[in-house]
């Protein structure tokens, strides 16, 4: 079997196989973790070989994305089910990592809340092999099932904890409006499907272009649905009512999950959706325009009323999404890069943050109150820190990674035209301070409530190295930006170059149904 | 032609009439029967189409698999009695009728949005495949090549989907 990585035919077994060899990997690896619980499910050890197995798994199919990477490997022929291309392999190493975080801090929460749920890990394999179909879908039915995969398992997850009401709560909360989401956006698919006579979304820009399609009533409903499902899945106003509530509800280190991996595979298919099949449509920019405007100023502004941690953390990371849906918006190159680097800062606060969280409380830090850090950094400094460093990368503040990528996301909009966005950008980053700060001030300026205020605080071993890791790197970006710049700038290309409308494009083949 | 004519619209107003049955029935097990009804003329209908093999599979799959369950989950929840409307008052109507505009609305720009020609199937074309490949075939065989992709992610779904509802159902280990 001789190999062309350069030009893999995805008709063809063998290089179908090997440009699925990560999404292959993980599917083994969750099939083992599932085989080994059905065995060994009794007690924490169990618990913790199968975390260890899942971060193995995790390894191996991060290994296999690196060397599709490394290969510069790239699909030739008619366009096919899966992408492959540096987007792809980009997302789904940010996917895996943030999963194997994820489970990193997961072993002591577990066995602190007495969790004894061993499938907990496959689900999370699952979950990100979800995400990964989603970042790689280069057909609306691969980035639908991906999706569902990704949400079936979260759904889960949030509830996981089955003593807790709230937990319950969330579960059937996140569960029915994501299947009311979903629904939008098959609906969307479908309308799509209807008007162009493919799900491929590079030949449904093809279509477009070819057909003139631009102001098609049912590709711009299809459209429209499509933006609506999405915006459900990545919290952006107004379909964000949800999130607190699930992310409220949910075990700590799931809730840091879904806000971070789960939007940005959501972010990941949303951009490859908008850049390769409706490139020519110009009718998505104001659309996009005006989620990103209204999820900034409405998330920042209820994030100001909140008094609980874990609750702020849920609308800061709404207004996260409203910061990215600006990078989406100027729908250029530089746009892209800057959606990519900001994509991985955002994960590493925010998982941060979240994990932070973790250490503090019990009963699913619900209660955790603002105040409650009164005095944190007398009594623990280094956790002080590096929740401080979160809080400022949040924030944007210089030398972290935040500051640099809201800087790019500002240079994408401005030399775009997008003035007006870049300003509200910036108003809301203002806001921002008015909740970030006061966790900084309460840790550093107020006293000690009493002497055991934060006797309970625990963050094990791995999730201190955790936590230690994404705080050096946000400040390592911060400061050196440049290489993780140079492979966003390159991913992010890999999207835009795929719909070219020129004249070389194989026309458009139907789904004809020819038997062979 | 005249007969096929005669059956679909028999079938399509026994489809309508018993979905109307179906949403206004006080009683969740009428409702379900009711439901039943609708399935059966949707099948005929997919006979009509010529589309037999979809047409048996509504019946396997819905009429069948399905609605056992509902009755199932209708008698376990012990949902017999009738109990009060959902749809309440004025507001809860008038929303009722302002998503049924939307959705009518929506029907009349799809029929103005018709697909153009040069994307629609060359007319005869599925029948002359139905008689190349038979029914089941030319439904089974790209499900194993074009859409193989799809189709196996299906089958993971599906798995993640079982664990899942074991995990949230069982008690203890």
């Amino acid at each position: 079997m001789n190999l062309d990585f350069q030009a893999l035919d995805l008709s063809r077994t063998g290089d179908l196989l090997v440009a699925l060899a990560p999404e292959l990997v993980l599917t083994l690896a969750a099939l083992l973790v599932l085989l080994v619980v059905a065995w060994r499910h009794r007690t924490p050890e169990d618990l913790r070989l199968a975390g260890w197995l899942t971060l193995a798994g995790l390894g191996a199919a991060g290994f296999a994305a690196w060397f599709l990477w490394w290969q510069a490997a790239r699909a030739a022929g008619i366009p096919a089910m899966i992408a492959v291309d540096d987007f792809r392999f980009v997302a789904d190493w940010l996917f895996l990592g943030t999963t194997a975080l994820t489970v990193l801090v997961s072993f002591d929460y577990l066995e602190r809340e007495e969790l004894w749920v061993p499938e907990y890990f496959a689900l999370l394999l699952f979950a990100s092999l979800g995400m990964m179909l989603m970042a790689g879908a280069q057909d609306l039915m691969v980035l639908f099932l991906g999706l569902e995969l990704m949400s079936i398992a979260l759904y889960v997850l949030a509830g996981s904890s089955r003593r807790s009401a709230a937990g319950a709560e969330a579960a059937l909360k996140y569960f029915l409006l994501g299947a009311f989401a979903s629904g939008f956006l098959l609906y969307g698919i479908a309308l799509v499907y209807g008007a162009t006579a493919t799900t491929n979304l590079t030949l449904i820009g093809v279509q477009i272009a070819t057909l003139g399609l631009q102001h098609s009533a049912m590709l711009l409903i299809g459209l429209g649905l499509l933006l609506v499902g999405f915006g459900f899945k990545v919290a952006a106003v107004p379909f964000h009512m949800w999130a607190p509530d699930v992310y409220d509800g949910s075990p700590t280190p799931i809730a840091g999950y879904m806000a971070t991996a789960v939007k940005a595979a959501a972010f990941a298919a949303l951009f490859r959706v908008l850049g390769e099949a409706f490139a020519a449509v110009p009718a998505w920019h104001a659309i996009v325009w005006w989620l990103a405007v209204a999820t900034m100023v409405v998330g920042n502004l209820i994030a100001l009323a909140q008094r609980t941690l874990k609750r702020m953390l849920a609308y800061s990371s709404i207004a996260h999404a409203g910061y990215l849906l600006v990078a989406v918006a100027t729908g250029t190159g530089a746009g892209a890069a800057a959606f990519l680097f900001y994509l991985v800062a955002y994960t590493l606060m925010t998982l941060a943050a979240f994990a932070l969280l973790a250490a503090k409380g019990t009963n699913g830090e619900r209660d955790v109150r603002i105040d409650d850090l009164a005095g944190l950094a007398q009594r623990r400094p280094w956790l002080a820190l590096a929740l401080a460093v979160c809080m400022l990368s949040l924030l944007g503040f210089p030398v972290t990674a935040g500051f640099i990528g809201k800087w790019y996301i500002l240079v994408a909009a401005t030399s775009s035209g997008q003035v007006l966005l870049a300003a509200v950008l910036v108003l809301a980053s203002v806001i921002s301070a008015g909740y970030y700060l006061p966790v900084i001030m309460a840790m550093y300026m107020q006293p000690e409530p009493s002497a055991d205020a934060h006797a309970g605080m625990r963050l094990g071993r791995l999730g201190s190295a955790v936590v230690a890791a994404a705080v050096a790197g946000l400040l390592f970006l911060g400061v050196r930006p440049n290489r993780l710049l140079d492979i966003a700038r390159v991913s992010g290309a890999s999207v835009r170059a795929a719909p070219a409308v020129s004249s070389d494009v194989p026309p458009a083949p139907l789904r004809e149904p020819t038997g062979r | 032609m005249a007969g096929t004519l005669v059956l679909f619209w028999a079938f399509a107003g026994l489809a309508l009439a018993s979905a109307l049955g179906c949403i206004t029935r006080r009683s969740p097990v009428a409702s379900a029967l009711w439901l039943v009804v609708t399935l059966f003329a949707l099948a005929a209908l997919f006979v009509l189409l010529d589309a037999q093999f979809i047409a048996v599979l509504q019946l396997l799959v819905y009429a069948g698999a399905i609605m056992v369950l509902f009755l199932f989950v209708i008698m376990l929840l012990n949902l017999g009695h009738p109990g009060p409307m959902d749809v309440k008052g004025p507001v809860g109507v008038g929303t009722a009728f302002l998503l049924g505009g939307v959705l009518l609305f929506q029907l009349w720009i799809l029929r103005q949005a018709a697909p153009p020609a040069s994307i629609q199937l060359p007319p005869g074309s599925v029948a002359r495949l139905q008689q190349e490949q038979g029914l089941v075939g030319a439904v089974a065989r790209p499900l194993f090549d074009t859409y193989l992709i799809p189709f196996e992610i299906t089958s993971l779904l599906l798995l993640a989907a079982l664990v899942g509802a074991v995990v949230l159902a069982k008690r203890r280990l």
